[in-house]
């Protein structure tokens, strides 16, 4: 057995441990705690499985993010949970080991079983990347070939601000998301909150950048320029826009709605919808992924932050 | 044993480890934490079968990959409409508890039953 499956299998068992732990812990803010170890180990799981872009989104959003809005909820719940249900009863819970057990076991054999040799798009995918320009397959995939998904998943991104806003009590409605957050403006948090954020920032745009060519690219610039952001907010150094703002509205709908534009185009211009002429292929996806940093910064940071709670003039 | 069968095999024993705490978690929040970890073992699954599609020099067929990507960050948006769901529950029903007949808690409201 080489040193690598050694390490391989090791990692495996220490992300199965802390994904059982963190469904049995007692205390839930310890299981979003286990959650997001769990979600940062997985990232190294994707780069062992040679998906660097990946593991950026799951490190930057699935742990980093995803752990951050559990952790709120879980702090601002965490008196309620003593008055909450007791758990389920012997017998449900005897049925659901062995339905999960058995869906467990099914997976596992197919995995086991999988056809040979596998199917794959990836040489399509790569002989047709002269089309684009971009060197990065998957940010081909993301922006060119696959198009379609890229950009309605945008508008899921604008749909569930949307639905995040909605749940405003009427007379919050139109006002700040979230309580207004105040640190020692001599701390550690304040202090960080000015340090990081100027490097943080070209880090963003330079994995938007090398993302033509390299691992990287809109989702991971936008995650990490959303978590600065953040961190400014939590210091107590700026506070949420008011979710009224015009502006913040017209950089909310940038990203999809760059990419109707273009995709329209193409159908008024070009074959189909979506389809960039190959001459300017290039730069038309350079300006949707700088629309759809924006917007993926801005919304993931929003989504954090949650319902609107405080009137727009406080 | 290759790598893609040591995290296959862990991806399907985390989705039966997230199905469990879905099911038996009576908390809104325990089981969206257990949903998410039944996701990230159906992402790793995919991420799997993208590993075997290895060719063509890119270790990793990419069109899972960006499938992927694109679902982590949906499961992301919808994690938070979830959570935003749940703390206004919490405001307005003052207990978090997903039976139709709220328990007669000192902070329960019982018009929100």
């Amino acid at each position: 057995m080489s040193i690598a499956t050694l390490f391989e299998i090791v990692l495996a068992a220490v992300v199965l441990g802390l994904a059982i732990w963190t469904i049995t812990v007692s205390e839930t803010y310890s299981a979003a705690v286990g959650f997001v170890a769990y979600g940062l180990l997985v990232a190294l799981i994707w780069v062992r499985l040679d998906a660097v872009d990946v593991a950026m989104t799951e490190a930057a959003i699935g742990g980093g993010l995803g752990g951050i809005v559990l952790l709120g909820a879980a702090a601002r719940l965490r008196e309620s949970e003593a008055m909450t249900a007791e758990r389920p009863g012997r017998v449900v819970r005897l049925c659901a080991a062995a339905l999960s057990a058995s869906i467990a076991m099914v997976l596992a054999v197919a995995v086991l079983i999988l056809p040979d040799p596998a199917p794959t798009l990836a040489p399509t995918v790569i002989s047709n990347a002269g089309a684009t320009g971009l060197a990065n397959p998957v940010t081909n995939v993301l922006m060119a070939f696959r198009a379609m998904d890229t950009m309605l998943e945008k508008v899921v991104l604008m749909l569930a601000i949307v639905g995040v806003w909605s749940l405003a009590s009427d007379q919050a409605w139109g006002g700040r998301p979230g309580p207004r957050h105040e640190a020692d403006p001599n701390g550690v948090l304040a202090f960080l909150a000015r340090l990081t954020p100027p490097a943080g920032i070209v880090i963003g745009i330079y994995l938007l950048w090398t993302g033509a060519d390299h691992p990287g690219g809109a989702f991971q610039g936008g995650a990490v320029l959303a978590s600065m952001w953040l961190l400014v907010i939590m210091a107590g150094l700026a506070d949420t826009p008011p979710v009224s703002s015009r502006s913040l509205r017209l950089i909310l709908v940038a990203g999809p709605g760059v990419f109707l534009v273009v995709g329209l185009g193409g159908l008024c211009f070009g074959p189909a919808f979506l389809a960039y002429p190959v001459a300017f292929a290039k730069p038309l996806i350079l300006g949707i992924e700088v629309a759809m940093t924006l917007t993926i910064a801005a919304t993931l940071a929003l989504l954090l932050a949650g319902a609107p709670e405080r009137s727009a003039t406080r | 044993m290759s790598a893609v069968t040591v995290f296959g095999l862990c991806a399907a024993a985390a989705v039966g480890v997230g199905l469990y705490g879905l099911i038996t978690n009576p908390q809104p929040l325990r089981k969206i934490i257990a949903f998410n970890l039944l996701g990230s073992g159906v992402f790793l699954l995919f991420g799997i079968i993208g590993r075997r599609g290895a060719a063509a020099g890119s270790g990793n067929d990419p069109v899972p990959q960006a499938l992927v990507i694109t679902g982590v960050v949906v499961a992301f948006s919808a994690t938070a409409l979830a959570i935003a769901l749940t703390l206004r529950l919490f405001e307005t029903a003052g207990s978090m508890t997903l039976r139709s007949r709220a328990p007669t808690g000192p902070n329960s409201d019982p018009s929100a039953g």
